[in-house]
């Protein structure tokens, strides 16, 4: 029967090349003794390769030419060790993203493993880095759990906050700008369809109303949606003075644009993630001027100055202004932990849970495995995005409503 | 509020419309599943955002430049990629699938090195962002121009092809790729030109999308898919069916959104084209294959 | 024939062995080698015979994470499988009734067009009913475990393949697959057996995103609904010749590997080599494609 030669030969084919490959790409790559090696996997490439692309890579890459350009890394026995990248394009997808930490934990045996983009990306890769025993800094992902994930993977630590803490800082600024008479309680909401937008929306509706106010229009839109027409017409008319989308790039540009053809101008205008982005101000010019957003910086603080001209000039692109400067401070977390402690992982981990660290955020201590002296709320005021809350905090800008009307 | 969602529907419809004219003419006529379509609609708006930020070009002239490049280069595809494969499904390949390989790794290409030049990054850049008032509702100049745009190219693309001689040659070919020898067709050159003219429907759509919808070096998928949809609700090959079926899925969208939910815009898009192919297998006016 | 059942087995039970053998990381391998094997080969196993090319693939890929993902809390895990099989055959069999009678490359589009419209409603049904987008798995299951469990369900569906081509129903197929209108002369209930087909292969892709998903710890729908594994699972059967037995995974090892080798070594220009290395196959290689086309007509729209 030469179906059944056919299927031993294609059989035996298929082993030897599975054998073959596998140990190919299973080869050890060799790890030079005077470097440190620090790995990570990020989307390059496929629909999470905009937002790595803006917020995580620059930021890799500027931060180890600064630790490059200063001798390398320092130990605590003052020797200085150049940092060796090893990165992997994760295609925006879990799968291969996983695979990946496995590939840079045993293959390559790497010092350390810097987080990629997002929150399912994070959460995803967190078991293997636990179970691997590398520190997990991460920053692009905001979670309400994390309190919970810190319980779970002792050695992941949380840099961006929840949902929560952002649409109550939110809820806080329109609630008293309610009560001084400034805006009327009315509240027009619309959110992205997907685990961020859900999130914050699910966390602002009792938050708003603790507040006082009211959600006229509250309506979610599937991710993908280009024209947003109709929903901008809607809360046009809904008569609600404030409108908040919960939102993410390219969406986020989209509503900025043709709210402003619409002609629709709230008192408040608080849109979602994009509104930081350099790209922003190139596509609104000076009608960013009183937006609202997630984040912020403190405008009058040098060291984010010099970071943003740092960043600018080695990435050709000015950082975000919500989540880069925190992936910026993490890294500088970890870099300070490292001259503290040495590489040993468990004693890095240690120190980044218990230790104080000087950033470009300032002095910086982690509570619970979160960073949470963060900026909740900002707004574009003079050119930069000011964060406005907490309004307790120093370097705060007070907000100001309502917004500038359109400039056409 | 009906005029409202009437006006919206039928100017995001032109968009859809628009984007989608040039694959019926590739697909078609040439018989090219062309799925670097979309691809082909980036690069023009990356190519107007470069010549309007460097040059500081007015978009609408850089259709003009973009346009007949597009069809250049497209003509060139053709010659390299498709002919020899056109070649090969005579000796008995068989094109559609060769095609979808081919211009699968071309989408790939084109991503890779759009990432390697322009970055990940959103680009944009506004012009032509005023207000219009269309029956008492206000919309974007730039949307109305794409509307307007796809309106002109689509009934009159339709009308080129139903009443002249070149027409009456691309639906030889279209439908007779056998025939059309027989009475002295060069069907290689009419599909080649087919399919570079495709091109540069694809390309002025992407200068004209460019200027109201922010766009980064991975979005030509999506532009792809809605393009395939489009031109197959309407049927292959016919321009008319693709206006409409364009404008349909606008209005769809336009209406979920100001009667029944945002959130279901897009099931609400999928599921009329999948009830309306159920409906009519060939789409809206596509002729029966069998 | 025993003899090769006995080969068969014995290739099973070795690969059981891998994990013994491989650290994490080729363990991953592996695992994404089968789980693609397992979705080419349910592939093909509906779209050999019949040439229907179908997109989707993710549809049941992504409902069996999502039932996972739902259930995961509440029900033992032998049961949320039994439940996720029975998901995607309810669900392929509603969607085949009404879409079997399409042909070629409208097929091709709306199963593209369902697969996003099971996210959106997903999507939907999540943000207003259930109220949370996003869920989380959190399984005891290590890398070895699951990649056991797709090892029996790889067996199973190479069972499932060999059987079919060695039955009634397999002869039926490739009657259709020649033409239909001869088949239905025969007296071939043609309905009725692509449907057969079709529910078998959704069902089978169905469980391979739900062994897959507690790898992902996190789930949402932008997660599991990736197209990319649609076109995957299609250009890696049609390398391979969907219409063999052996042909998927003929063309899932190597492509696999390809995909896995650029974008370790080359990740700042993996789309570009990938798109090179395509087109160079189809054009030097059209052996893969060309066996594949002598008898995988796209229907009626390639005449």
């Amino acid at each position: 029967m030469t179906d059944r030669r056919r299927v031993l030969r294609t059989t035996a084919f298929a082993v030897a090349a599975l054998t073959a490959a596998t140990s190919l790409f299973t080869g050890q790559s060799i790890a030079s003794a005077d470097t440190v090696r620090i790995g990570y996997a990020v989307s390059k490439t496929g629909p999470n390769s905009a937002g790595t692309g803006i917020t995580t890579i620059p930021n890799y890459v500027l931060w180890v030419k600064d630790v490059n350009e200063a001798g390398g890394l320092k130990l605590p026995d003052g020797s200085r060790r150049m940092i060796e990248v090893i990165e992997y394009d994760d295609r925006s997808s879990s799968e291969e993203a996983v695979r990946a930490v496995e590939r840079l934990a045993v293959q390559d045996k790497v010092d350390f493993i810097l987080p990629p983009w997002g929150t399912g990306f994070n959460l995803a890769i967190a078991p293997l880095m636990d179970k691997f025993g590398y520190p997990q800094l991460a920053v692009t992902a905001v979670t309400d759990m994390a309190p919970k994930f810190v319980q779970r993977w002792k050695k992941s630590f949380w840099f961006l906050g929840g949902g929560s803490d952002y649409s109550k800082a939110l809820a806080e600024i329109l609630g008293s700008a309610h009560k001084s008479g400034q805006i009327n309680n009315k509240v027009a909401v619309v959110s992205v369809a997907d685990g961020f937008g859900i999130d914050l929306i699910k966390s602002a509706r009792p938050a708003f109303k603790e507040a006082g106010l009211e959600l006229v229009f509250d309506k979610t839109y599937p991710l993908g949606t280009k024209d947003f027409n109709s929903l901008l017409t809607e809360a046009k008319t809904s008569g609600a003075d404030t409108f908040v989308a919960f939102s993410y790039p390219p969406g986020t540009f989209g509503m900025a644009k043709q709210s402003k053809v619409l002609g629709f101008n709230p008192k408040v205008m608080y849109l979602g993630v994009g509104v930081g982005f350099p790209v922003f101000t190139k596509i609104m010019g000076p009608d960013v001027a009183g937006v609202m957003s997630l984040g912020g910086v403190d405008p009058n603080s040098q060291d984010f100055k010099d970071y943003a001209a740092r960043h600018t000039a080695a990435t050709t692109n000015s950082p975000d202004f919500w989540a880069s400067s925190v992936t910026y401070a993490s890294l500088q977390t970890l870099q300070q932990a490292i001259e503290r402690v040495g590489l040993d992982r468990d004693a890095v981990a240690k120190e980044i849970s218990t230790g104080e660290f000087d950033t470009i955020l300032g002095k910086i201590k982690l509570e619970d495995n979160q960073l949470r002296k963060l900026w909740w709320t900002g707004q574009w005021q003079d050119g930069s995005f000011a964060a406005v809350s907490p309004n307790s905090r120093d370097g705060a800008s007070s907000v100001v409503i309502p917004k500038p009307e359109w400039s056409q | 509020m009906l005029t409202t969602s009437l006006v919206i529907g039928l100017v995001l419809g032109g968009t859809y419309a628009l984007a989608a004219l040039g694959l019926t003419m590739q697909y078609g006529v040439s018989r090219i599943m062309n799925l670097a379509y979309g691809e082909f609609v980036i690069v023009a708006a990356f190519a107007t955002f470069v010549l309007v930020s460097t040059l500081g070009l007015d978009p609408l002239l850089s259709l003009l430049l973009v346009g007949p490049a597009a069809f250049v280069i497209s003509y060139a595809v053709y010659s390299v990629l498709m002919a020899p494969l056109v070649k090969r499904s005579r000796k008995g390949g068989n094109l559609e699938i060769d095609s979808i390989l081919v211009t699968f790794g071309l989408l790939f290409l084109i991503q890779g090195i759009l990432l390697v030049i322009f970055g990940a990054d959103f680009q944009s850049y506004s012009y032509l962002n005023v207000a219009v008032d269309l029956f008492g509702v206000t919309i974007a100049a730039n949307q109305v121009l794409a509307f307007g745009l796809a309106t002109v190219l689509g009934i009159g693309l339709f009308l080129l092809i139903r009443f002249t001689r070149w027409g009456l040659i691309l639906r030889a070919v279209a439908h007779r790729p056998d025939n059309a020898p027989l009475v002295a067709i060069n069907v290689d050159r009419v599909a080649q030109l087919a399919f570079a003219f495709g091109g540069m429907l694809a390309a002025q759509a992407g200068v004209v999308i460019s200027m109201f919808q922010t766009f980064t070096a991975t979005a030509g998928v999506v532009f792809t898919m809605k393009a395939l949809i489009v031109v197959i609700m309407g049927g292959v090959g016919n321009f008319l069916g693709a206006l409409i079926a364009g404008l349909i899925l606008g209005l769809v969208e336009a209406f979920v959104s100001a009667y029944l939910d945002p959130g279901l815009t897009l099931a609400s898009t999928y599921l009329i084209f999948l009830v309306l192919l159920l409906w009519r297998p060939q789409g809206l006016f596509g002729k029966s294959v069998s | 024939m025993s003899k090769k059942f006995g080969l068969f087995g014995g290739l099973l039970g070795l690969l059981a062995f891998a994990p013994l053998v491989f650290e994490d990381y080729g363990l991953g391998l592996m695992i994404g080698i089968v789980s693609y094997a397992i979705l080419a080969q349910a592939w093909s196993l509906f779209s050999g015979p019949t040439r229907y090319i179908s997109l989707a693939t993710v549809a049941f890929y992504g409902v069996g994470a999502y039932v996972v993902a739902v259930l995961n809390e509440d029900l033992a895990y032998p049961l949320i499988l039994l439940i996720a099989v029975g998901t995607g055959l309810v669900m392929s069999l509603a969607v085949g009734i009404a879409t079997l009678r399409l042909a070629g490359v409208y097929f091709v589009i709306f199963s593209f067009g369902l697969a996003e419209l099971v996210r959106q409603l997903i999507t939907w049904y999540e943000v207003n009913v259930s109220g949370t987008l996003g869920r989380y798995i959190f399984l005891p299951f290590e890398a070895r475990h699951i990649y056991w469990m797709l090892l029996v369900l790889a067996g199973v569906t190479f069972a499932i393949a060999w059987w079919i081509r060695n039955s009634r129903t397999g002869m039926a197929l490739r009657v259709i697959g020649e033409d239909e209108d001869v088949a239905s002369h025969v007296g071939i209930n043609i309905t009725r057996t692509k449907l057969l087909l079709f529910a078998i292969s959704a069902s089978l892709m169905t469980l391979v995103g739900a062994i897959q998903a507690p790898r992902w710890v996190y789930i949402e729908p932008s997660i599991v609904f990736n197209p990319t594994v649609s076109f995957l699972t299609v250009i890696m059967a049609l390398l391979g010749g969907p219409h063999r037995l052996l042909g998927p995974i003929c063309g899932v090892i190597p492509l696999f590997l390809l995909f896995e080798w650029l974008s370790a070594n080359f990740p700042n220009h993996y789309s570009i080599l990938l798109g090179g290395v395509f087109i160079l196959i189809v054009f030097l290689l059209p052996k893969g494609v060309l066996e594949f086309v002598d008898r995988f007509r796209l229907g009626g729209a390639a005449k």
